[in-house]
């Protein structure tokens, strides 16, 4: 594999292998660098039915659609890789990974997308697969005829709550608010939902358990009070936050710290573009990562041919 | 038949042939769900880093299946994938639920490449 290419995209979602299929299509050398599994948070969704010319398809499979689409134009593509160093302030930018290899390109479309927000309280991360978890349609027969809780307030949340009632005797859905974030078709079908309950206003604050989940320590936001409610299970949906740590400092980020973009996908640094869910927007769906996958690519590839044509010139005089 | 690039273990005996047939193992038992791809693929990756290691996939859903369903170390198990790591036929590390492949691969090296 060759070192230098005209882009390079950090991240293989939908957004990321968007650009990737437009960039190489346009016979653009370049290179994925993508550090989790490719399709990214695409892949959460077991079946997608509003993806336009597609009636029903699972995100694993309209990912593996995409990476195969990618590929077959050239587009070349590092999965499971560590980013261990990058300048993306230089000219030339350049990105390290594993340690110790290192590639170059004129410009670079960040597409690192989000992971899905934990409560953070004790007991979370070793209790996860215990009792905890973060996808109903995997888990959820494991909870038939139990109690259990759902977090969050937003459509995710509703929708699961209602699902999970095909397998749960009763659900108590935990919201940090007074109201629900959900579309109102969401609420309404919760609220109609004769085995769901709703504590508003609470968070957890403890998972509690040995060797499996056991009880959660509730705490109201008003009144600050404390109480421990016997659970059988916990699923948690309270959003998703971006992967833009390592950008930060070098990119100019949001009190959210999501990336700032113009309506063109420019960053803050000549030759760096952002796309997908990491860029600071209120909608978060597939069909709008693949826009934002869309136009990255191509102020990309319009920023890389004018290089092009600026050192042409140069080389001509 | 789970679309991984992994071997598939279809039944009861192929998964004893497996584990007492070689002395590190490593067998995913999921579906084709968004907990368990992930893990399929670090799997993949991972069998050309760790030759000495045997890596599978089982279908959590069939009869057979109940050789890891039924264990006693995943009795409080309530998430796919159940991952088994098996050293000499003997089950050494048991997870639940998606794991990053920094979470594989240090149990990889600690419970089974250890000695």
């Amino acid at each position: 594999m060759e070192q230098h290419f005209d882009v390079i995209i950090i991240g293989g979602g939908a957004a990321g292998l968007t650009a990737g299929i437009y960039l190489s299509r346009a016979k653009m050398k370049t290179l994925i660098l993508n550090d989790g599994t490719i399709g990214g948070q695409m892949i959460l969704t077991h079946q997608i039915a509003n993806y336009p010319g597609i009636e029903n398809i699972s995100g694993y499979e309209l990912a593996n659609n995409m990476k195969k689409q990618a590929l077959s134009f050239g587009c070349q593509i590092k999965n499971s890789i560590k980013i261990t160093d990058m300048n993306l302030t230089d000219y030339i930018k350049s990105i390290t990974v594993n340690g110790k290899e290192t590639y170059t390109a004129n410009a670079v479309i960040i597409a690192a997308g989000g992971r899905s927000r934990m409560v953070g309280a004790p007991g979370e991360e070793r209790l996860k697969g215990k009792g905890i978890s973060y996808c109903a349609t995997c888990d959820g027969d494991f909870f038939q005829d139990k109690e259990i809780i759902v977090v969050g307030g937003g459509n995710s949340a509703l929708e699961e709550a209602v699902s999970l009632t095909k397998y749960a005797s009763k659900v108590t859905i935990v919201h940090q608010f007074d109201h629900f974030q959900a579309l109102s078709h969401y609420v309404d079908e919760a609220k109609a939902n004769s085995k769901i309950d709703f504590i508003m206003e609470s968070k957890i604050t403890e998972f509690i358990g040995e060797e499996k989940l056991e009880a959660v320590k509730i705490q109201n936001q008003k009144s600050s009070e404390t109480e421990i409610q016997k659970i059988d299970g916990v699923f948690i949906f309270i959003g998703y936050i971006p992967n833009t740590e390592r950008f930060s400092g070098i990119l100019e980020l949001n009190k959210f710290n999501e990336i700032v973009v113009d309506n063109l996908m420019v960053t803050n640094i000549p030759g760096v573009f952002a796309a997908g869910d990491c860029v600071s927007k209120r909608y978060r769906q597939i069909t709008t990562a693949v826009a934002d996958g869309t136009i990255a690519a191509l102020s990309a590839s319009e920023y890389v041919n004018n290089i092009k044509i600026t050192n042409s010139e140069l080389a001509t005089d | 038949m789970l679309r991984t690039n992994l071997p598939h273990l279809l039944s009861e005996k192929e998964h004893s042939e497996l584990i007492n047939n070689n002395e590190n193992v490593m067998v995913c038992c999921g579906r084709m769900g968004p907990m368990c791809i992930p893990v399929y693929e670090i799997m993949e990756e991972l069998q050309s880093e760790y030759p000495n290691v045997k890596f599978a996939d089982m279908e959590f859903d069939i009869p057979d299946a109940r050789v890891i369903r039924n264990l006693p170390e995943v009795r409080n198990f309530y998430g796919i994938p159940f991952v088994i790591y098996y050293k000499n036929g003997k089950v050494v590390k048991a997870t639940s639920s998606i794991q990053t492949k920094e979470q594989i691969t240090e149990i990889l090296v600690n419970y089974l490449l250890k000695n």
